[in-house]
C-alpha cells in the first residue's frame, strides 16, 4: 500500500497545499471516501488531508483511515501534497472534491 | 445428537429440507497455533480470502450493491484496517481473537457517530470482520452457500441472499432478523422458507449437518431423528401435491367459497420477472415498480430507454390492464443522483410523488415515456405517496401538459388514467377528496405509517401488522370511497399475498389484489377457500 520509497523522496519536496468544501450530501462516506482513496493511490505524491488548516493529518490513500474522519457535509477538507507529481495529484484531488465525487 | 427443535416466527411460506450452511462465524472454534507468525499468516490469507470471494461476488451484481461491496473490497485492501489486530497477535493473542479485538473496536467507532450515515456503516464493517472470521475458521460463506442448502446465521443481507441461487430449494433460519425485513421481502418473492428470532443458535460443539425449516409454522429442527425427518417428509410431498394442484388451477379466474370474482393481479419489480409465465394467470399487473431503471451506474434513464420497457410490459400483458407506478424513491429507495441522502427520517422526507414534483424534468420525463406506452395497452398509471388533493391535481397538470406537447408534435400517444397509491393514512381517511381515476392500497406503507413501527425493526415487528384493526378499517374506508365514487380499487402490498389475512380483506369489500407472481398459486387457493361473507 506505502510506497516506502515513495514517501521517502517526497520529504525532499516542498509541500503544497489547499482546501476545498465538501459539497456531496453526507459527506465524505463510502463511496466518496473510496474514490478519494483509488485518486490518490494513482500518484506517487505523499496526499495528506485534514479537517482543520493544522491538522491532524490523514492518509488520503487509507479509505480505513479516511472514513475514520467522518467528515460530514460542509466540512472544509485541507490537503497537504508532497513529491514529484504533487502539483496533479493536488489538482486532481480537489477536482474531486468540487465536483461532488461525481454524485451530483 | 439429540434434535433441536427452534421456535421462531414464520418469515416466508413453504417447507424445506436441506444441509445446514452456518453463515456467523462466532458458533464455530478454530484450532490456534502457538505461534504469533503463524496466526499472523492465518489472518493475512482470511482477510484475502474474504477480499478475493467480494470480488468475485461483484462481477455479477450491479449499482448500489456493488457499490457497498466495493467499499468493503477497499477496507480490506487496506492495511491500516488490520495495523491493530497484528499488533495484538505478535504478543500472543490469537489471529480469530486478535481481528475480533481490532474490527470492534472499529465498529464501536462508527456506532458513536453524530452522523447516522456514518453510524449506519457500522453493519458493513461487521459484515467485514465476519467474512474474515468465517474464513479463519474455514466455515463456508457467502459464494459458496450451495444451492438447496438451509442457510443458519445470525441475520443475513439483501447482498448475501441475492448471491446465493434459490432455485433449487434452500431456506433461511435466523437467530434475528424480521419478517418485515427486505430479505424477507426476497424470500417470499423467490420461494423461499424462512423463519425468523430463532434465538441465539448454539451448537455444543458439534455444527448441524441437516435442518428441516417450517416457514409455515416458524419453526426450524436442526438433525432431526429419523422419524421426525420422514414425517416432515410426508408433510412436504403432501404440500407440494396441493401446490402442484393450486399451479394447476392457477389458469383460472379466482372465485371464492361464495362464488365473488375476485381479480388477481400481478407485482413486479422489473420485466425479467415475466419471462416465462402465462399471461393467464392473472388477470393483469396491479404493479409495475419503476425503481429499477434508475438503480443502473448510467444515471437517469431516458424516455426511449423507459418507453421500451413499459411497452414490453404492456406487450406481454396482452390487453389486461398494467398500472405502472412512477418512480418511487426515497425512504428505503435511495437513488444516486436524485434521493437526499441526509434526512434524518427519510420515510417522513422527500420521497415517491414528493420528490417527483420536486424534479420536475426527471419526472416530466417519466410521464412523456408513459404517455407514448399508453397506446400499446390497457396503461393506468399510479402515483406513489400521495397525501393531500393538490399533489394528485399537480401530477395530473403535468401529465395533461406532457400528452399534449407530444399530440402537438405528432408522436403517438395516450393519456393514461391516472389513480393514486393509498399508502399514507392521511389518503386512506379522506380517499374521496382525490380526482383519482383507481385507488390501489400499498399495505406495507399504509401499515407502518399507521402503526408508527418500521418494517425492517425486529424489536417493533408485532406492531407492524397489516391485520391491525386500524389498517384494516383504512382498508374498508379506501374502499367505500371508491364504491361511492365509481372507481376501481386493487391492493397491491405484502398483506395481498398473506393468505392469513385473505378472508379479513375479502371482507372489508376488496375485490382485486395483487401479489408477486410465485404468491398467485397460493392466493387463489386461498380465495377459492374464503367465504366472502364471513365477517362482513
Amino acid at each position: 500500500m506505502h510506497d516506502v520509497n515513495a514517501s521517502r523522496s517526497a520529504n525532499a519536496f516542498v509541500p503544497l497545499t489547499a482546501s476545498a468544501v465538501l459539497v456531496n450530501a453526507v459527506g465524505l462516506h463510502a463511496r466518496p471516501s473510496v474514490k478519494l482513496t483509488q485518486c490518490a493511490k494513482g500518484f506517487t505524491a505523499k496526499i495528506e488531508f485534514a479537517l482543520a488548516p493544522d491538522g491532524p493529518w490523514t492518509d488520503a490513500k487509507s479509505p480505513v483511515k479516511v472514513m475514520r474522519v467522518k467528515a460530514p457535509q460542509g466540512a472544509t477538507l485541507h490537503f497537504r501534497v508532497a513529491g514529484p507529481d504533487g502539483k496533479a495529484a493536488l489538482a486532481a484531488v480537489l477536482a474531486l472534491v468540487h465536483d461532488g465525487f461525481g454524485e451530483a | 445428537m439429540a434434535e433441536i427443535l427452534l421456535i421462531g416466527r414464520a418469515a416466508s411460506p413453504g417447507l424445506a429440507i436441506g444441509p445446514v450452511t452456518i453463515l456467523t462465524a462466532a458458533v464455530a472454534r478454530r484450532t490456534a497455533s502457538d505461534d504469533p507468525a503463524q496466526e499472523a499468516a492465518a489472518l493475512r490469507a482470511a482477510i484475502e480470502g474474504a477480499r478475493a470471494e467480494i470480488a468475485e461476488q461483484i462481477k455479477t451484481i450491479q449499482g448500489e450493491v456493488a457499490d457497498i461491496l466495493e467499499f468493503q473490497v477497499a477496507m480490506l485492501e487496506d492495511d491500516a484496517l488490520a495495523v491493530a489486530a497484528y499488533e495484538v497477535i505478535s504478543v500472543g493473542i490469537t489471529a480469530d481473537h486478535a481481528w475480533r479485538l481490532a474490527l470492534d473496536e472499529e465498529i464501536a467507532g462508527y456506532r458513536a457517530a453524530e452522523d447516522e450515515y456514518f453510524r449506519a456503516r457500522a453493519a458493513d464493517i461487521i459484515d467485514i470482520r465476519d467474512r474474515v472470521l468465517a474464513h479463519l475458521i474455514g466455515v463456508d460463506t457467502v459464494a459458496r452457500i450451495a444451492s438447496g442448502s438451509i442457510v443458519a446465521a445470525d441475520d443475513i443481507t439483501p447482498s448475501t441472499f441475492l448471491a446465493a441461487d434459490w432455485s433449487h430449494g434452500g431456506a433461511i433460519a435466523l437467530a434475528g432478523g424480521s419478517p418485515s425485513s427486505h430479505v424477507a421481502m426476497l424470500a417470499r418473492a423467490r420461494g423461499a422458507p424462512m423463519v425468523v428470532g430463532l434465538g441465539p443458535l448454539s451448537w455444543n460443539g458439534q455444527l448441524p449437518a441437516l435442518a428441516l425449516v417450517d416457514g409455515d409454522a416458524g419453526s426450524v429442527i436442526f438433525d432431526p431423528e429419523p422419524e421426525t425427518r420422514r414425517l416432515f417428509e410426508h408433510r412436504m410431498a403432501a404440500a407440494n401435491a396441493a401446490l402442484a394442484e393450486a399451479e394447476a388451477t392457477s389458469l383460472a379466474p379466482a372465485y371464492t367459497a361464495d362464488g365473488r370474482r375476485i381479480v388477481v393481479l400481478l407485482n413486479i419489480a422489473a420485466p425479467e420477472e415475466l419471462a416465462g409465465l402465462d399471461p393467464a394467470i392473472c388477470d393483469g399487473i396491479g404493479l409495475v415498480r419503476t425503481e429499477f431503471l434508475f438503480e443502473g451506474s448510467h444515471g437517469l434513464p431516458d424516455e426511449d430507454t423507459q418507453y421500451a420497457v413499459y411497452r414490453r410490459i404492456l406487450d406481454w400483458a396482452q390487453g389486461r390492464p398494467v398500472t405502472i407506478r412512477t418512480l418511487d424513491a426515497g425512504g428505503d429507495k435511495p437513488i444516486k443522483g436524485l434521493t437526499i441522502d441526509s434526512e434524518s427520517n427519510p420515510f417522513l422526507g422527500l420521497r415517491g410523488i414528493r420528490l417527483s414534483l420536486a424534479r420536475p424534468e426527471v419526472f416530466r420525463v417519466q410521464l412523456r415515456a408513459l404517455s407514448r406506452a399508453a397506446v400499446h395497452g390497457a396503461l393506468k398509471v399510479m402515483l406513489p405517496m400521495i397525501a393531500v388533493p393538490t399533489e394528485f391535481d399537480r401530477a395530473a397538470v403535468m401529465l395533461d401538459a406532457e400528452f399534449a406537447a407530444l399530440r402537438a408534435e405528432g408522436i403517438a400517444c395516450a393519456r393514461p388514467p391516472l389513480g393514486i397509491m393509498v399508502e399514507v393514512p392521511a389518503a386512506a381517511l379522506r380517499a374521496e377528496d382525490f380526482g383519482a381515476a383507481f385507488y390501489s392500497i400499498g399495505s406495507n406503507d399504509l401499515t407502518q405509517y399507521t402503526m408508527a413501527a418500521a418494517r425492517d425493526i425486529g424489536a417493533v415487528a408485532d406492531l407492524n401488522d397489516a391485520g391491525n384493526p386500524a389498517v384494516l378499517a383504512l382498508i374498508a374506508r379506501t374502499v367505500e370511497a371508491a364504491r361511492q365514487r365509481g372507481v376501481e380499487v386493487s391492493l397491491c402490498g405484502d398483506a395481498a399475498g398473506d393468505t392469513r389475512l385473505t378472508t379479513a380483506l375479502l371482507a372489508t369489500g376488496l375485490s382485486a389484489l395483487s401479489v408477486a407472481p410465485v404468491m398467485v398459486a397460493r392466493l387463489k387457493a386461498a380465495i377459492a377457500k374464503a367465504d366472502s361473507r364471513v365477517g362482513s
